[in-house]
């Protein structure tokens, strides 16, 4: 969990939600970044063990700040850049693909 | 690693350690062999970690009923060996037989197929294999995912797959608890004739059986002239597509799409003659990705996590390589494309038959002698 | 610089391709563009930096003494690169890299960006990837609340955020102390801060030492060090750790001089040092060979950076670990070459050019041999406990691959993956790739170099089935395919 520091410039707020819950994050965060500003712990379960999991390295090379981003599954959140209404949430084990009308 | 020695390992060495390999030296342990399996190491060429896992025999034999029957054979036994591999190894290898499916793009592609089943049956005593051609509404109603560009199919229930990498530790896991010497790091330099039976040698020593048993893909081609055997094996590159894993959507197996036990889904396959080269290339992957998506457009948004290549161990007509050698009795050649199908005959048929020193009738077809036939006219 | 935001705004063809957009890549695109190249740098993040100088231009830190006087020098280098006239692709993956088959004197990469693929051509491509930290296993890593001291400093610089509640910084390397420090500095609550540093590594790096004292890093070092020692509980001669809780972090255990110590926690960060990304420069045919000192492997390179395959250079800590300034230094070396190699510089206008700059790298990287033997992890942090996972991916343990590679002959992490399906997951091996070589090498006791290395190939950056049907096609390809 983290926490903003105390002295930081001001940056536009951004709204988004996780799991439904109403968040707020700044221009600037990526999506890893703004759920652990907001004391997110978990965001999302192994597809092997159901195990929980935590953004860990936070630079693109640990694929475990996988969560899903306004319906895409499996997004590595520390690389996407939050923006103004993302509806994000918590990776469930395998990814889901919405049936296909073709 | 220590050198060998010249003791003499046991009653057969098995050179090569794959699915083939794995298979030969679990039949022949549970035959009561004592069995050594040198195999080379972590960066061989290993079709037996880059196939497609079918266990297919839809399509199969054509030129040569005997392959059929042979495909069909394993197909039935493969039951049989998921249950010794479940036993003896304590793995479940995924295996099923749900049917499987040819699905096609364009009317062009179902016309030739299935022109070629009509063609495979009305040449042979085929009739235990029976297929289905589904036009896309039925093909649609047993596959509801498909996509609006697949214009029809083929099915046939004989058709099933199988986890092959789970197969192959299982194999592995089953011959080591069997008690079977197993040697990575052994390249095989040359195998001698000698006193009744065979002295096999690398860089690492020597050693020496009654029996032995060339397993080894694409080196057999160096290694059976050394025992008299003929295996003109050559590499055919394929290249496969996995994407992330994903919620079971697909249950049965088609000829480049299927889905595994963990989730991932596999996407197949290319064949080019590119030598020994094993290079993954954007057009083909694409070609791949756009057939796939256009058969199941669900799997369009699934990230790709890992490509590969491998390349098929292939004779001339495409057909397996079975043999004893007539100069030399006791040295034995088994070498063939489709390991994950035939693994139940290599293990329940052939490693018995081996060890006892006659190859089974149903696979005299199979000599490489057919090669040096002078061609009808 | 011309920002691309739209992968369709990008040329089909370029002189230099430089793939990363921190010191070494920024540097290198610069200079090149100054020698009058036609540049593209390409970099997945979405502003420029790298890690080291992370979101220099947006961080929301304000008191420049948190992130100190270092940290802001980056600002120079993204300055020059800004003014550099050469094009800029943002929040663009490069999943594949290899020869164009239709022209084999091109090089072709894949890129994404914006959930488009596509191909591009380059004539000369400098990798400058960087470094990632070295995976640190220990029971319990993959809890919540347990991340890298990196992953920390990232989102400091990126967000102005620091952990909350009761952090524990494990681990060992210079980094470490800049991190404890740069956290306690932002007002972090640093409970302890735990070194692992094996001290039977003093007898060896003391031959290093007095290289070590014409070193920049020495004053600049100690003097952290004395910070950090003098204002934190610091505990030296760690020899196990291990994260316990119940899905989230609860707490550490520490083993020291024989005894145990349990410290309640909410965050725990683990750093062993930083190695080379292999990855791309892998799945492009690079050699790589394994550097026994800084125990990693590292691309083949020669003096101008230039790996075994003609045309693609490495530059920065992708290069073999050398710190940000050194970084920098490398990028232009090999733009230089770059510009060499294309023919707009002889030899010896390239040797002329570059000479100030090499000594410079010198000097930047004396004294790094020293750091790199007393930091080196001690081996129960490179091959860890049976019950730790090691693959996060996969959730395969230690135990899982010293059992498989012992009793199942498997001499290789190519043949572990296809037995235990470790690296076979997204992060595709950089995880647990050097850890599944330790625990093989200690099983069979071999070396790392003669156990080998994953087998990597593209895409090493996600990229969807739409993206890659999208791309274009040959006639080939679709014969190879449709049979």
């Amino acid at each position: 969990m983290f926490r903003p520091m105390r002295d930081v410039a001001s940056a536009a707020a951004l709204n988004f939600t996780f799991d439904g819950r109403a968040l707020q994050g700044r221009v600037g965060d990526t999506v890893a970044a703004a759920l652990l500003a907001n004391g997110i712990t978990t965001c999302r379960e192994t597809p092997v063990s159901g195990a929980p999991r935590a953004p860990y390295c936070l630079m693109g090379i640990c694929f475990d700040c996988l969560v899903v981003i306004d319906g895409v599954g499996n997004r590595q959140g520390c690389l996407v850049p939050l923006t103004d209404g993302m509806a994000i949430e918590t990776q469930h084990g395998r990814r889901h693909v919405e049936e296909v009308e073709a | 690693m220590n050198p060998s020695g010249n003791r003499n390992e046991g009653d057969v060495v098995v050179i090569g350690g794959g699915v083939v390999g794995g298979a030969i030296a679990l039949g022949l342990a549970r035959s009561g062999a004592r069995v050594t399996v040198l195999d080379e190491g972590d960066t061989a060429f290993r079709a037996s970690r880059g196939n497609f896992a079918l266990v297919w025999v839809q399509s199969k034999g054509f030129g040569m009923p005997e392959y059929a029957l042979w495909s069909r054979r394993s197909a039935d036994d493969w039951h049989g060996l998921a249950a010794i591999l479940r036993d003896e190894a304590g793995l479940d290898v995924a295996h099923s037989q749900p049917g499987g499916f040819m699905l096609c793009l364009s009317e062009e592609e179902l016309d030739k197929r299935v022109e070629m089943m009509r063609r495979l049956h009305n040449s042979q005593p085929l009739t235990d294999f029976p297929y289905e051609v589904l036009d896309h509404a039925e093909t649609k109603r047993r596959l509801p995912a498909i996509g609006k560009d697949v214009v029809g199919s083929l099915y046939s229930p004989l058709d099933g797959h199988v986890n092959s990498l789970k197969l192959f530790r299982a194999l592995r896991e089953a011959c080591v608890r069997r008690g079977v010497d197993y040697r990575p790091e052994h390249p095989v330099e040359s195998i001698v004739p000698r006193e009744g039976g065979f002295a096999v040698s690398g860089p690492w020593g020597e050693v020496r059986a009654g029996r032995v048993v060339l397993c080894a893909g694409l080196g057999n081609a160096r290694l059976a002239p050394m025992v008299g055997l003929d295996a003109p094996v050559k590499p055919s590159k394929g290249q496969i597509i996995v994407t992330e894993k994903t919620e079971p959507f697909l249950h049965n197996p088609m000829v480049t799409v299927r889905q595994t036990d963990e989730g991932g889904v596999m996407i197949g396959d290319s064949q080019e003659d590119r030598g020994f080269d094993t290079v993954v290339g954007q057009p083909i992957l694409s070609t791949m990705a756009e057939r796939a998506v256009k058969m199941f457009p669900r799997l369009a948004g699934l990230n790709v996590v890992r490509t590969w290549s491998a390349l098929r161990v292939m004779s001339p007509d495409g057909f397996p390589i079975y043999d004893q050698s007539e100069t030399h009795p006791g040295a034995f050649v088994v070498t063939c494309h489709s390991g994950v199908t035939l693994a139940a005959n290599h293990a329940l048929t052939l490693a018995p038959a081996i060890l006892a020193g006659e190859l089974p009738e149903a696979v005299a077809t199979f000599t490489a002698r057919r090669f040096h036939v002078p061609a009808h006219a | 610089m011309t920002p691309l935001t739209d992968i369709g705004l990008l040329a089909e063809r370029y002189d230099l391709v430089v793939v990363g957009a921190g010191p070494a890549g920024l540097s290198a695109a610069a200079r090149a563009a100054e020698l009058g190249l036609s540049v593209l740098l390409v970099d997945e993040n979405p502003a420029p930096g790298g890690q080291i100088y992370r979101a220099i231009t947006t961080t929301p830190v304000k008191d420049r003494a948190i992130l100190g006087e270092d940290y802001w020098r980056g600002a120079d280098i993204v300055g020059r690169f800004e003014r550099a006239k050469a094009s800029y692709a943002a929040g663009c993956t490069v999943w594949a890299l290899g020869s164009d088959e239709a022209q084999p004197e091109l090089f072709e990469l894949g890129l994404s960006l914006g959930g488009k693929a596509r191909m591009i051509a380059a004539s000369q491509v400098i990798l400058a990837t960087g470094a990632q930290e070295r995976p640190f296993p220990i029971p319990g890593w993959t809890l919540p609340g347990v991340m890298t001291a990196g992953a920390a400093q990232i989102a400091l610089k990126g967000s102005g955020i620091v952990p909350a509640g009761r952090t524990v910084i494990a681990g060992c390397g210079p980094l470490l102390y800049l991190l404890a420090s740069q956290l306690a500095a932002a007002g972090a609550e640093i409970v302890a801060v735990l070194d692992t540093t094996p001290k039977r590594n003093w007898s060896k790096a003391l031959a290093a030492f007095p290289e070590f004292l014409r070193s920049p890093y020495l004053a600049k070092g100690l003097k952290l060090m004395a910070q950090t020692r003098r204002k934190l509980r610091f505990v030296s001669g760690v020899t196990g750790l291990a994260a316990k809780g119940e899905g989230a972090l609860a707490s550490a255990t520490v083993e020291r001089g024989g005894a145990s110590e349990t410290i309640a926690c909410d965050t725990l960060l683990l750093h062993q040092g930083v190695i080379p990304g292999i990855n791309l420069s892998s799945a492009a045919g690079c050699e790589h060979l394994f550097d026994s000192e800084q125990h990693c492997w590292v691309p083949r390179l020669d003096s101008w950076f230039a790996s075994s395959v003609p045309g693609i250079a490495i530059a920065g800590d992708g290069a073999g670990i050398g710190g940000a300034e050194s970084a920098a230094l490398r990028g232009e070396v090999a733009a230089f070459d770059a510009a060499r190699r294309l023919g707009r510089l002889t030899r010896d206008e390239r040797d002329r050019q570059a000479a100030p700059i090499r000594a410079g790298l010198e000097r930047t990287l004396r004294g790094r041999r020293f750091l790199d033997l007393l930091y080196k992890p001690a081996l129960q942090f490179l091959a860890p406990k049976d019950e730790t996972i090691v693959c996060r991916c996969e959730e395969v343990t230690a135990g899982q691959i010293r059992d498989t590679a012992r009793r199942l002959g498997v001499t290789g992490p190519n043949q572990m993956k296809a037995f235990l399906r470790c690296g076979m997951g997204p992060c595709q091996g950089r995880l647990c790739g050097p850890t599944v070589v330790e625990l093989i090498s200690e099983v069979r006791g071999t070396s790392p170099a003669e156990t080998g290395y994953y087998r990597l190939r593209p895409p090493v950056k996600p990229v969807t089935l739409a993206e890659l049907a999208a791309l274009p096609q040959t006639d080939g390809s679709v014969k190879a395919v449709v049979r």
